[in-house]
């Protein structure tokens, strides 16, 4: 589908196919981390950054495998690629830019284990884009997380001050949270997507 | 995970991953799937086998090796062996059924990124001997397939008025057709984990009552 315009990539993978609210994808963090606004921010642009960087690789392994006709390694070559480019990502923060290292810290290993990013890896390869669609791909479903986890986040601060019942303290509300935000956001499938 | 430190194979050893330690509804481990493709019953058993058989491949493999393997990179070892078996299931599938393997789409691939199964590598199949890793790996399993049925059954039943394709109420039915949209998902299993938690908070309470009523 190379047609594709690029504001309708970006708008699809950030709205209309939400990574974590239609696609279901990085429900872990989503879920995990979506406590506190403090920890959420950095986590949405923790994973943004990965997803860029891995959906650069992934493009780049992809032609590699297509040339050599062997693309039922693509499977092992991207989960290992997108774990080596976050332990890269992390040493390169750390010589670099400490400060921000220091705000992600914890958060960086973990993404390894996300769904979005290799699900991410895996739909730009079965769509066909081109670099620059790919691109634009990874940059809307990262904005999109964090548009995601933001929003809970703000839902779930709120949820800590009201009266429940005490067997509905645990994820179950969370996800009943989720659940709204997901009906919420099917209202974007208007604006394309399929 | 790690109670049960004997070296026997017990019933236990099978049934805690299938109910008391069950990966979705009581340790919340490797939800994207379980949300994303129980909007059938018949995805949602494809799914779980599917995840069963590697589980129990990457089990019995990880704990033959786990001798072999060095410390220092077992976690990249594990993650390619279980690629490896995700692999072979993406093409069974599609070798089987080209309908299935359209509707489950990407998440037979992302089978390697589920939780339960690193988990599991890590914390048991890589210490235990193989008999013991293969029928944890079957009880996780079990109890992964069941959660997702629980899920895809409720889902279908309400959101197309049928199971496992068969239609159910008649052509009067109204489907509750967001049920096997993505919200559903949600709904349904915070549902799940909703009656799970009262059951729990109940028997807690019985017990504290009977504990008062002993004393006094």
């Amino acid at each position: 589908m190379p047609a594709e315009s690029l504001s309708f990539i970006f708008i699809n993978a950030a709205l209309a196919n939400n990574f974590v609210l239609a696609l279901f994808l990085g429900l872990c963090p989503f879920l995990g981390v979506s406590g506190k606004m403090e920890t959420a921010v950095p986590m949405g642009l923790a994973t943004s950054f990965v997803m860029l960087v891995s959906s650069i690789c992934a493009f780049g392994i992809n032609l590699l495998l297509t040339s050599f006709d062997i693309e039922f390694l693509r499977l092992i070559s991207y989960i290992a690629v997108i774990a080596s480019a976050v332990q890269l990502v992390e040493m390169t923060l750390k010589k670099f830019s400490p400060g921000l290292f220091r705000a992600l810290g914890i958060f960086l290993p973990l993404i390894t284990t996300n769904c979005a990013i290799l699900g991410l890896a895996l739909f730009q390869t079965f769509k066909e884009y081109n670099f620059l669609q790919s691109l634009v791909y990874a940059l809307g479903a990262g904005a999109g997380f964090t548009l995601a986890i933001v929003l809970m986040a703000g839902l779930r601060q709120r949820l800590a001050l009201a009266n429940l019942p005490t067997p509905a303290r645990g994820a179950a509300m969370s996800l009943m949270l989720g659940g709204l935000l997901s009906l919420a956001f099917m209202g974007f499938a208007g604006m394309g997507g399929h | 995970m790690g109670m049960n430190k004997s070296d026997d194979v017990t019933w236990d050893s099978f049934a805690e991953g299938l109910w008391r330690e069950n990966p979705v509804f009581v340790m919340l481990l490797g939800m994207c799937p379980v949300l994303a493709v129980t909007n059938s019953a018949i995805n949602a058993l494809a799914m779980g086998l599917a995840t069963t058989f590697v589980l129990m491949a990457s089990g019995l493999l990880i704990s033959l090796m786990r001798h072999l393997i060095p410390k220092q990179v077992r976690i990249a070892a594990f993650i390619v062996i279980i690629a490896t078996f995700v692999t072979v299931v993406d093409y069974s599938i599609q070798a089987i059924s080209l309908d299935l393997y359209n509707a489950l789409g990407a998440f037979i691939q992302l089978i390697v990124v589920n939780c339960i199964i690193l988990g599991r590598a890590e914390a048991y199949a890589s210490k235990r001997r193989p008999a013991l890793a293969l029928i944890s790996a079957l009880g996780m399993g079990a109890g992964f397939t069941f959660a997702l049925l629980c899920l895809g059954v409720v889902r279908e039943i309400l959101g197309a008025g049928a199971l496992f394709g068969f239609d159910l109420f008649g052509a009067n039915f109204e489907p509750w057709v967001v049920m096997v949209l993505p919200p559903g998902g949600f709904i349904i299993l915070g549902a799940w984990l909703l009656l799970f938690d009262w059951r729990k908070h109940r028997t807690q309470l019985r017990s504290l009552q009977e504990e008062r009523g002993r004393a006094g």
